[in-house]
């Protein structure tokens, strides 16, 4: 087509719904995203129920909630993008054009030129054989707007203004030579480069790491506030909705159980569900007073090398230090939290101390004895040493039951208990974290996330271990489920005097389950001491930086005796 | 780039020099002493000594496979026993018919399934997907020297269109790309239809990912990802097919060559196999080697120009 939409329909004057002189913005009589009574079934299965709300031009409205409450569905469908067997009754209106009856032609004109979007995985959300600054330009060539030349200037322009320095990340580069927060960067300004005036962020941070995400999020606050434009913003992230949205709609289920002004929604919380959800997000687990023992786990200067591909073949190898000479102790009972952001070495750290990964220098030890003896761990070590992962549906084969998955470690016994004192065995596992023993003939698929993080702890209690690894064992769980892990983590703790390393990137979670912290980056232990000491008076850049970057719950009650900050991590 | 092909060439290599090892030795310890066999049962045993040093399996094992190695280094495949003519002769006549019939046959067969492939993946799940499965399940399930011969009933002797079977030469090239018309349809049906498959399940792949909805995002029509998101990532499993299905076609052509009296590569292997003439199985063999390695090559470097992620060095 030659005519764009926004020539067709300048200043939204063709539509009823705004019909007669351009009114300012604010008062106008239908807001730029105007929904209401929208329900959506797929497959006769209801998705979305009466959902019903508006964003006016130039303000950000945050939709928040767990997973599965139909966030991102109400998001596709303000893009029209609704998966083709969804079917839709009432209103969807933008610029007072109703999306859910207009022709597939029509939105695909107004896809990227009035609503532009932004994902929550920029490690996939790019095309992976495509230029960057080719896949910028082609939002805008699509609709036609500019000439090659203009287009090429203007992506040059909209790369620059979020942030990609033309110097330092040319658009010729592909993804793959960019890091998380640089291809989120591409992303967003792929969705600005025609200024639209809906920009949609399905949890566009959600992937990132904590300092990036701050630049990321002040980025998009600036781009609305500058441009003019309106965001929907969709997170699970209670903190990160505070920070930044004027106002704030609360999804369960389906339906949006509260919405208004972010502060009044804040101060009031009148629905129960908005409760538990800010309830849950500052939930610090009850941590029962230990005095540590003697030590158990000794890891001394641990240094972990990658060999990188060589230039051509007859370079010399090259290597990459992933952890360099990492020293620290776990004394029986303690509870040791590991931070850093991703690529910083605590994954492979905590892989070196199940003996999954052989080290060039230094030795870890428990109780004394080398975990890994002539390259290969220690049997009887390494079933005293378990681990929990962070996904509670890639860390189990689908097609085992419940009791098996559970029984798993038993293979690491000389001795391992057969017939009915398995059958205890895996009935008492399944008790102590909360489950019954009958679910142990289940099969895996029956369990929901947390659920299934539940049995990956009871898969980790079985053979009774000294030292439990939780590698971001919370990470994937919606806030209400996390705090019932995190309450089950320090249980564990205070009947079973367990002693665990918690590997997180989730500042607030170490703050709440640990006693002890070690802030890692670049494969060093940049500081460590006492987890609230640590958290309170960060005394390296890095740890101080990681600080002030991480969003934060205002304080329950608002202008209350705490301090303006906000409620400490 | 340059690294990664510098890289796939040292591989090629090596692979090249492993490959001639291996094919000497098995030659060399099937039983069976050629000398004897192509004398007969009743020879005297000193003209079969005559023979074995003329040919020279009197040397030590090392030095035949080094004059071997170097021989066909400076193009010299050696003398064949029984027809007593240089093999690179022979193998140079068969090869301008084989490759062209290989080269007529994979374009034929990409120039179907391609668009086959794509047209079904678009139309996923409805009738024009279906009809296209259906088309591919019958193309893999028929042999292709069955469907030669429907062909040969139907084009030559019908329809009087090609000719049943024989090779003119080159010395016409349009008379000669008619006679290898029907051979290289029946070798294309079938790697057309598996070739489709691959297509189709890839670009399906592909079209359920991030970036496409990305894609959608920004404006572009259902058929606007697919053409210009979808494609390209989608080829790198078709690139592998084609791959594998070229240096099939250049050797594994014997049945058809048989129906249509082809003077081609894969007759010149079975005959000299048949015959004892292991100089020239020898040779030929080492040269569909070079032949599937040359082009396991050249499939890597098409994976470096469809896939920028590949081109590092890894």
């Amino acid at each position: 087509m030659s005519l764009s939409s926004r020539q067709k329909y300048p200043g939204g004057r063709g539509a009823p719904a705004t019909r007669g002189a351009e009114p300012p913005v604010r008062q106008a009589p239908e807001a730029l995203l105007h929904v209401e009574g929208l329900t959506l079934t797929i497959g006769g299965t209801a998705i979305l129920q009466d959902v019903s709300m508006s964003l006016p031009q130039g303000q950000i409205l945050a939709l928040t909630g767990e997973s599965g409450s139909g966030k991102s569905m109400t998001a596709l469908a303000a893009i029209g993008l609704l998966p083709e067997r969804a079917e839709t009754s009432g209103r969807l209106r933008l610029s007072g054009r109703d999306l859910l009856t207009l022709p597939e032609r029509e939105l695909c004109a107004l896809r990227g030129r009035e609503v532009g979007m932004v994902f929550q995985e920029p490690m996939t959300a790019l095309n992976p054989v495509q230029r960057i600054g080719d896949q910028v330009m082609e939002t805008i060539l699509i609709h036609r707007a500019m000439s090659r030349a203009g287009a090429r200037a203007r992506a040059a322009e909209v790369m620059a203004r979020v942030g990609l320095d033309p110097e330092r990340i040319p658009p010729t580069r592909y993804p793959h030579e960019l890091s998380g927060g640089q291809r989120q960067r591409v992303g967003i300004a792929m969705a600005i480069a025609l200024r639209p005036k809906l920009l949609i962020a399905d949890e566009p941070t959600t992937a990132l790491d904590v300092t990036t995400q701050a630049q990321i999020l002040e980025l998009l606050t600036g781009l609305v506030r500058e441009e003019g434009m309106a965001m929907l913003m969709i997170t699970h992230d209670l903190a990160v909705v505070a920070g930044m949205a004027d106002r704030i709609a609360v999804m369960n289920a389906g339906r949006i159980v509260e919405q208004g002004p972010t502060a009044q929604v804040l101060a009031e919380q009148r629905h129960p569900y908005t409760r538990q959800l800010f309830e849950a997000s500052r939930h610090k687990a009850p941590l029962a007073p230990i005095t540590p023992g003697e030590t158990q786990l000794s890891v001394q200067d641990a240094v972990r090398d990658y060999p990188l591909p060589r230039e051509h073949p007859f370079a010399p190898r090259r290597a990459f230090r992933a952890v360099k000479g990492v020293s620290f102790d776990i004394r029986r009972g303690e509870r040791i939290g590991l931070v850093g952001e991703s690529g910083c070495g605590k994954s492979t750290l905590s892989r070196a101390i199940l003996g999954l990964e052989p080290l060039q220098a230094g030795q870890i030890s428990l109780d004394g004895k080398p975990i890994l003896s002539h390259g290969k761990p220690d049997p009887a070590l390494r079933r005293r040493v378990q681990v929990v992962f962070q996904d509670p549906y890639g860390s189990f084969n689908p097609r085992h039951s419940v009791g098996r998955i559970i029984a798993e470690p038993f293979h690491l016994l000389p001795d391992p208990p057969k017939g009915a004192a398995r059958q205890t065995a895996i009935a008492a596992a399944l008790t102590a974290v909360g489950l019954k023993p009958e679910h142990e003939e289940a099969p895996i698929h029956a369990f929901s996330g947390g659920q299934r993080q539940r049995i990956a702890i009871a898969r980790a209690l079985i053979i009774e271990p000294e030292l439990v690894i939780f590698d971001e064992a919370v990470s994937a769980l919606d806030v209400r489920v996390r705090a019932q892990i995190l309450d089950l983590v320090a249980e564990l703790s205070r009947t079973r005097g367990l002693s665990y390393l918690f590997v997180s990137h989730d500042l607030s979670v170490v703050r709440s389950i640990t006693d002890q912290v070690l802030v890692m980056r670049e494969g060093e232990i940049v500081e460590r001491g006492a987890t609230a000491e640590v958290f309170d008076n960060p005394r390296h850049w890095y740890t101080k930086s990681l600080m002030e970057a991480a969003p934060r719950l205002p304080a329950p009650e608002m202008g209350g005796d705490d301090d303006a900050g906000g409620e400490p991590l | 780039m340059l690294g990664y092909a510098l890289k796939r060439l040292t591989s090629l290599a090596v692979s090249l020099l492993v490959a001639s090892l291996v094919i000497f030795l098995v030659v060399e310890v099937a039983p069976g002493d050629p000398a004897s066999y192509m004398l007969g049962m009743n020879a005297q045993p000193d003209t079969v000594a005559a023979l074995r040093s003329e040919l020279g399996l009197d040397l030590p094992k090392w030095q035949r496979y080094l004059s071997w190695l170097g021989g066909m280094l400076s193009g010299d495949f050696g003398t064949s026993y029984t027809y007593r003519t240089p093999v690179a002769e022979m193998v140079a006549e068969r090869i301008t018919v084989s490759l062209p019939l290989a080269l007529y046959a994979l374009g034929l067969s990409t120039l179907i399934a391609l668009p086959a492939g794509i047209y079904a993946a678009a139309r996923r799940g409805k009738a024009g997907d279906a009809g296209v499965i259906g088309a591919t399940q019958l193309g893999i399930a028929i042999p292709n020297f069955w469907f030669a011969m429907l062909l040969v009933l139907l084009f030559a002797l019908k329809l009087r269109w090609f000719s049943a079977g024989g090779f003119p030469g080159w010395d016409d090239p349009l008379m000669a790309m008619k006679s290898l018309t029907l051979p290289a349809v029946a070798l294309a049906l079938p790697q057309a239809a598996i070739l489709a498959r691959v297509m189709r399940s890839s670009l399906i792949d592909i079209l359920s990912e991030d970036f496409i909805r990305t894609a959608r995002a920004k404006g572009l029509s259902r058929r606007q990802a697919l053409w210009r998101h979808g494609l390209r990532n989608a080829l790198i499993p078709v690139l592998t097919i084609l791959g594998l299905q070229f240096s099939f076609l250049l050797a594994g052509a014997i049945i058809i060559e048989q129906v249509f009296f082809l003077p081609g590569l894969g007759r010149l292997i079975f005959q000299s196999i048949t015959q004892r003439d292991l100089i020239v199985v020898e040779s030929v063999v080492m040269l569909l080697v070079f032949a599937v390695i040359a082009v396991n090559f050249l499939t890597d470097m098409a994976y470096a120009i469809a896939d920028p992620r590949l081109r590092r060095p890894r």
